[in-house]
């Protein structure tokens, strides 16, 4: 119990310092007033309220659904190098985005999100679908080839029209980076939904994974329907990953890394590994965040960028220094 | 706190038990018929793909703007001569279309050989050189050449080259406590990888939009300038690499027991793995920097190769091969199937490659097998 408390305790000052540091210097003060006693036309009570809130939120929701989408992806491929982005989900809202800027000429945020989310859904059901042909079923390998492949097949198209139409690619490589910055409360408010049910649904999913884990013929063995529990999990990983990448743009790190370090902590059980997973990428997400907008002042490093480069060296120190606990 | 490592699977070949536990002739009959079919399909596998190559080869250089006949082609090719339009065959045929032919071909093998290097010495079959932060070293390097130096050329290749070795170095280096479990590697070589490629990002959100367009093409690997010169110190690097290769392929398969049992059959684990690794990383880095990290094609090559011979032991000559025909067919494809409008090389692996992997997957019935 220890270890999730004292995690959930870094989230809370990770929140705080999201919400007190900024461009703009504010008084700890001044936003503890803009929470409790919120006066609209105070300018710093709005910045309170209008961004860094909205930010906050979107980087816990975020952080937690990509970390549990990693878990879960890589349970049931059963693959140490599976993310989220293995079911194609990021390959497929790139490639939506990419699509509706240059096709229908979606220039707004929450245009943004509603291609990210179709494209995540399409390229994943299409990978469980043709990862599932055959005799063999949705094997963990067969499921894992099938999504780096479609990716493949997917990013090829993206570089296609980014190559022949500079002002979409002008366009797409910002979001490509992945950022929480200026999302408005109502984009923040489209994804919430579903990032909540994906969330709460993925939390049940412990036993499911452990029984994955034991390979199909043990788990079979027990009574589990293998078939019908993949379903389960893939259906969270859609609905998780994809708000969150719909939300974010692609952050890669936390749904790869997460899950190594959640299970270098909490052992080989996923009734363990989901809820620490869930508290760790948060934690790693909003810091990287707030450190993201001080590091490069007045300008921002977006989250995706620090995300990575500041989660690397902790994944590599972890795995140097525990005794590492195998998929 | 550790649930057991994945046993790996026994070799296809054990020959049967029978009831008092000795092979009896019958047995011995069997087996020897199933290792005889194996090496059969290998051969006419092999066999079919190098015919492909040489075909998707010769196509690629008798088709274009400018046709050139058959006959004409493979005159000039065995150097006879054609008469009057023998220049400006010449001109087309030697000066543009047969190095990037070469260049295409040969960037295919080092490709294919080094992504299932990689792939069968981690044992996962997603571990090739651009998941595991090998290709985004390549990439990184080139992309700061391009937009924070404005280097072009000769300058990109050779950054490509030191970004990919550089990225090797410091994965094994940080992977290395006395001595180098594939886990460990594999984690440390994805951490580097998601690193690597936000930089990158980053870089191409300050660039300019024309330094940008530069370094995705290039990100995207192209054969739009290969030269003699490139071709030259291609096939010289490949002249040591690839046999080099071949050889120490050769432990492949006592690797892919396991670290333990390797050892106990009396392999130098570590050293085998470390040749294996600087062998096919210096594949990657020659291959890279004659064309980009062309995408997908040392992911592909592998799996494919492997579906392609059913049940028989994957060799990586196969792979080899399988990587030169994607990228010859995807290079054929990029320069011809979209009417005027070009594309560079990288664009079409993928989109050759992956869907017919795809077909392979579904089509195949083995229940999760290792590879």
């Amino acid at each position: 119990m220890r270890k999730p408390l004292g995690i959930g305790a870094l989230l809370a000052a990770a929140c705080a310092l999201s919400l007190a540091v900024g461009t703009k210097d504010i008084p700890v003060t001044t936003v503890f007033e803009a929470l409790t006693a919120f006066d609209p036309g105070d300018v710093d009570h709005l910045i309170i309220t209008e961004r860094r809130v909205p930010r906050t939120l979107a980087g816990v929701f975020v952080g937690a659904a990509l970390g549990l989408a990693g878990t879960l992806i890589q349970g049931v491929t059963r693959n140490p190098l599976a993310d989220p982005g293995i079911f194609g989900v990021n390959a497929g809202a790139a490639l939506f985005v990419v699509l509706g800027i240059a096709v229908f000429g979606v220039t707004s945020l929450s245009g943004y999100v509603w291609f990210g989310f179709a494209g995540a859904a399409a390229a994943s059901t299409a990978v469980y679908i043709i990862g599932s042909l055959g005799r063999g079923g949705a094997s963990p390998l067969k499921l894992a080839l099938t999504g780096a492949a479609l990716t493949a097949a997917l990013s090829s198209l993206q570089s296609a029209v980014l190559l022949t139409d500079p002002a979409t690619h002008d366009r797409f490589r910002f979001w490509q980076v992945g950022t929480l910055a200026g999302r408005d409360p109502d984009v923040v408010g489209q994804a919430l939904p579903f990032l909540a049910i994906g969330i709460a649904g993925a939390l049940l999913l412990g036993k499911v994974l452990n029984g994955l884990s034991l390979g199909d013929d043990v788990a079979r063995s027990f009574g589990r329907n293998t078939t019908t529990d993949r379903v389960w999990c893939g259906l969270a990983v859609v609905v998780l990953s994809g708000a969150a990448t719909a939300l974010a743009g692609p952050i890669t790190f936390l749904g790869l890394a997460v899950p190594h370090l959640a299970r270098t902590l909490a052992g080989p059980d996923y009734r363990r590994i989901l809820p620490l997973s869930m508290l760790i990428a948060p934690v790693l997400l909003v810091l990287a965040d707030v450190l993201g907008r001080v590091v490069a002042r007045p300008g921002e490093v977006q989250a995706g960028v620090v995300t990575a480069l500041l989660g690397a060296p902790v994944l590599v120190a972890l795995v140097r220094r525990r005794k590492l606990a195998r998929l | 706190m550790t649930p057991n490592p994945p046993t790996p699977n026994p070799p296809a070949t054990d020959p049967p038990a029978t009831a008092n536990g000795r092979a009896t002739r019958a047995d011995v009959v069997r087996v020897s018929r199933a290792r005889g079919r194996e090496r059969t399909r290998t051969l006419v596998v092999s066999a079919g793909l190098a015919a492909a190559v040489g075909v998707v080869f010769l196509g690629s250089l008798a088709v274009g703007d400018f046709q050139i006949g058959i006959p004409d082609l493979l005159a000039r090719l065995t150097g006879r001569g054609i008469g009057v339009h023998q220049l400006r065959v010449d001109y087309v045929l030697f000066d543009l279309r047969l190095p990037r032919a070469v260049t295409g071909l040969l960037v295919g093998l080092a490709f294919g050989l080094a992504g299932s290097v990689f792939q069968r010495l981690l044992r996962n079959p997603l571990a090739s050189p651009d998941v595991l932060g090998i290709s985004a070293g390549a990439g990184a390097a080139a992309v700061l050449a391009i937009v924070v130096f404005g280097a072009s050329g000769f300058a990109v290749s050779a950054g490509a080259f030191t970004g990919a070795l550089a990225a090797v170095a410091l994965i094994y280096a940080l992977a290395w406590q006395q001595g180098v479990s594939g886990y460990r590697l594999v984690l440390i070589g994805i951490g580097i990888n998601a690193a690597l490629l936000s930089a990158v990002s980053f870089l191409m959100t300050r660039a300019d939009m024309t330094d940008a367009q530069q370094a995705l093409l290039w990100r995207t690997g192209s054969l739009y300038d290969s030269s003699w010169e490139e071709v030259a110190a291609l096939l010289g690097c490949l002249m040591v690499l690839v046999p080099a290769a071949l050889l120490l392929a050769r432990a492949l398969p006592t690797l892919q027991l396991g670290d333990d049992s390797a050892r106990g059959l009396g392999l130098p684990v570590e050293r085998s793995r470390l040749a294996l690794l600087l062998v096919a990383t210096g594949l990657i880095g020659v291959g890279t920097a004659a064309a980009g990290p062309v995408a997908f094609v040392a992911f592909l090559s592998g799996p494919i190769a492997s579906r392609l011979l059913g049940g028989a032991r994957p060799g990586i000559a196969v792979a080899a091969l399988v990587g030169a025909l994607v990228t010859l067919c995807s290079d054929v494809a990029a320069q011809h199937l979209f009417g005027d409008r070009q594309f560079p090389v990288g664009v079409v692996t993928g989109a050759v490659g992956a869907p017919y992997l795809l077909w392979l997957l579904a089509k195949s019935n083995r229940a999760g097998h290792g590879e």
